[in-house]
């Protein structure tokens, strides 16, 4: 639970009666998916400028792993994000409390889900990610399919959480470059696949058989990005140490 | 407006051929590469196949139609070096660099972009004359790209990663990678640039799947190495000898061939007597272990630096009544070589431009030196100069015609000074750079010399008799290569910005159009959904032409 008591010593009414009403959000244990995906947005919009994607931009500064130099509670946190630190480049951020608790959120989660990758059985996570029929779609340098998104260093691109939700809420996020298309032309072949790039006239994308294509609008009766990722979610499939081996595996591709 | 049963169908269609094929098949075989003639709708090596010449079989495009071409689409690169590199295309996809080294696959219909692969050269990577790049390889499903600080990688056709990266020498000594490689079989074969470095050039063969090194040809011949004595003391360990073109191929006679670049230091000889092998020569290696099977050295203790990379062009003509495997080869040094490619014996040969450093060629094919005719303190002035009567401007070979045609630099000389030079690793270890009216590598945008300074010509010669059968002259030099088609076409550029096709019997002019910018690259032809595409590139832009509809 939020130490909300002792925060209204130091803190203005008005913040501790947010923080008491936000008791629940702002346990340290208790952030729910929904406050990690907002928190995660709020940081990009507002702390990633100075911090970099993964918190870690600034020297002697690291925010992704739940060490830091001058908080150990989460309100100590909300804090230094409201009211910044003087004498440093760090200025007051114009964040309501409860953002400010959520954007913790999102730094607890990548903390816990980075701890637990980097103490994965990555040659377990590897036989899964076998055995799931991962390559079915992906491909970890020269093998597997080239229709999603490659993963030979995805590791070096995305967080450990950020692999996790891909794993079990694919839909939560799909990046630009790996959104899937349908599109079928006058004369009636239908192509679904990855798209590569688009103008105003064309279009050109990888197709389910690898192959890469590039069609003219003008040709088309029919374009439409999917809504929804290809990739099933495996929240069902994957649970606990299996989960934490995959992901682990996962941020441990840094490429070549 | 989505239609979420449309969304469930194509994620079954999409996961179902996923699941069902995750295709991994070869996109390029070897032996698609050893028949590349048979698809001329694609254009599978450096030079179009692995004879190099530079032909291509399509016939759409004709000399009744040529004057229909028109501008289809430009790729602009963002780039401001010189746009050398040579387009493949396969199954419709084209694949060219972006100078330095930039690999980006294109729609060959229209150039809208599939992916770009970024390399980034070590900042130390040093180059005589720009940071060049001139194409790419491919093999199955991989394609392979030298760099400008020495390495070679290996990229996946289809979607751009990189799949292995090998450093090939250092780029702090010189060392650089310019030219496309050559796959033979699973090898990828590549040679060393930085002749003005005083590099120890070398070929060697790398392993397509791994990246790991097969074999390697060392262009200058170390201590217990046959050749080693034709340099004095310890010259050779600076000897230069760099490779900066793509070679070719005998599939029957499992030889590769390739160039060599000019001794260091460039301009003053006497820094290493001897012949100096093998720069300057043509080498035969075996293509699975690199032994040399013969070599023909054309300008022996070269004062000029008169590489000899140019392209090996292979041909079988008929030689004085029989069927003769010859390799035909127009030299920096201004003469035009027939070699048979077997054995490497000469078989004829004859200026084709103005020459005077020699005063012919023996009966071996040997140069006959011309008395005094050598770099001075005080500058000498010879003929060819230093950028020769050609260079490394692809010719091209017309199987149709019987005709080599080659780009030509004529009345063209410089003022060679000879001047002590001590070698430093990574410096220029050249000598003071020759002096002619005609500028190296730049062109001026406006140009007032006269014909007697020197101009330009695409030249067809008769290969049995090394005799001119047409010429067709341009004010200014040429850096462009030629292609050569089946309807007896002949596509090729100049400095002054122009790209032409002519009638290649006659040389008659029959098409031309702007382009804007220095031509210093090689045109190619494909076709894709039955329509002929010619591609060249010119300033830093690739432009591409086809008939109007």
């Amino acid at each position: 639970m939020l130490d909300a008591g002792r925060l209204c010593l130091r803190w203005s009414p008005r913040f501790c009666l947010l923080a008491l009403l936000a008791g629940a959000l702002c346990a340290q244990e208790g952030y729910s998916p929904a406050d990690v995906q907002i928190g995660k947005q709020l940081y990009g919009d507002n702390c990633s400028n100075c911090h970099g994607p993964n918190g870690d931009f600034v020297s002697g500064v690291d925010l992704g792993h739940g060490q830091f130099r001058r908080a150990s509670t989460d309100n100590e946190l909300v804090a230094i994000m409201v009211q910044g630190i003087q004498g440093t480049p760090m200025p007051p951020a114009n964040l309501s409390d409860q953002q400010a608790h959520q954007i913790v959120a999102y730094l607890r989660s990548l903390a816990s889900t980075t701890t637990a990758a980097t103490k994965a059985d990555l040659a377990h996570g590897k036989s899964l990610f076998e055995s799931q029929g991962c390559f079915n779609c992906h491909r970890v340098r020269d093998h597997g399919s080239r229709v999603g998104p490659d993963l030979t260093n995805i590791g070096a691109r995305r967080k450990a959480a950020e692999i996790e939700l891909s794993i079990l809420d694919p839909n939560a996020e799909v990046l630009p470059e790996n959104r899937y298309v349908r599109a079928v032309t006058r004369d009636g072949v239908t192509f679904t696949g990855r798209i590569l790039n688009e103008d105003t006239y064309s279009l050109q994308l990888i197709d389910s058989k690898e192959k890469l294509v590039s069609l003219q609008k003008a040709d088309l009766k029919q374009f439409e990005f999917l809504k929804s990722s290809p990739m099933p979610s495996y929240r069902e499939k994957l649970k606990g140490d299996d989960l934490s081996d995959v992901v682990g595996y996962l941020a441990s591709l840094k490429g070549l | 407006m989505i239609c979420p049963k449309l969304i469930r169908h194509s994620f079954v269609l999409l996961l179902a051929a996923a699941s069902v094929s995750a295709p991994i098949y070869a996109q390029v075989s070897f032996d698609r590469l050893l028949h590349a003639g048979d698809t001329p709708q694609d254009w599978l090596t450096y030079s179009g196949g692995f004879l190099s010449q530079r032909y291509s079989a399509l016939s759409q495009i004709t000399p009744d139609n040529v004057k229909n071409l028109e501008q289809k689409w430009i790729f602009q690169a963002r780039s401001l070096e010189k746009f050398e590199a040579t387009a493949l295309v396969v199954d419709g996809v084209m694949y060219t660099v972006q100078a330095p080294n930039d690999i980006v696959a294109m729609d060959a219909a229209t150039g809208r972009i599939f992916w770009i692969y970024s390399y980034s050269p070590a900042p130390q990577a040093r180059l005589c004359c720009g940071r060049v790049n001139r194409g790419l390889a491919i093999l199955g499903d991989t394609l392979f790209m030298g760099t400008i600080d020495a390495h070679i990688v290996a990229v996946d056709a289809r979607n751009g990663h990189l799949l292995w990266n090998t450093k090939v020498a250092d780029p702090l000594a010189g060392y650089a990678i310019t030219h496309a490689p050559l796959v033979v079989k699973n090898k990828v074969i590549v040679g060393t640039a930085g002749g003005e470095y005083g590099i120890r050039g070398f070929l060697a063969a790398y392993n397509v799947q791994t990246g790991k090194e097969e074999w390697r040809f060392n262009n200058i011949p170390g201590p217990g190495e046959a050749g080693h004595e034709t340099w004095a003391g310890d010259s050779w360990k600076h000897g230069g000898g760099s490779v900066w073109m793509t070679g070719s191929y005998d599939p029957e006679l499992n030889l590769t061939y390739w160039g060599i670049g000019n001794p260091g230091p460039d301009w003053n000889a006497d820094l290493r007597l001897g012949t100096n092998l093998y720069s300057d020569c043509a080498v035969a290696l075996d293509a699975d272990t690199g032994k040399l099977k013969w070599y023909f050295q054309f300008t022996p203790h070269d004062d000029f630096d008169f590489d000899s990379v140019q392209v090996p062009v292979l041909a079988d003509l008929d030689w004085k009544g029989a069927r003769r495997r010859v390799l035909l080869w127009a030299n920096r040094n201004g003469f035009f070589y027939v070699l048979d490619r077997a054995t490497g014996e000469f078989l004829q040969g004859k200026p084709f431009v103005k020459v005077t450093w020699a005063t012919g060629l023996d009966e071996k094919g040997r140069p006959m030196r011309a008395v005094n005719m050598v770099p001075t303190a005080d500058g000498k002035l010879i003929y060819p100069g230093n950028q020769g009567g050609t260079n490394w401007y692809s010719p091209s070979y017309s199987p149709h015609t019987g005709l080599f045609y080659i780009p030509t630099w004529d009345n063209y000389y410089s003022v060679y000074v000879k001047e002590n030079v001590e070698f430093a690793e990574g410096r220029l270890f050249t000598g003071p750079l020759p002096k002619s009216p005609v500028p190296l590598i730049r062109p001026p945008q406006i140009v007032s010399r006269s014909e007697e300074d020197g101009y330009g010509a695409i030249r067809a010669i008769d290969p049995k008799t090394g005799d001119r059968k047409w010429e067709y002259k341009m004010t200014d030099v040429t850096d462009s290569g030629i292609l050569t088609t089946a309807t007896d076409l002949l596509f090729a550029g100049g400095r002054e910005g122009y790209f032409m096709a002519m009638d290649a019997r006659t040389g008659a002019l029959l098409w031309k159009a702007e382009v804007g910018g220095q031509v210093s690259s090689g045109p190619m032809s494909y076709s894709v959904g039955g329509k002929q595409y010619i591609a060249i590139a010119a300033g830093n832009s690739l432009f591409v032409y086809g008939l109007r509809q």
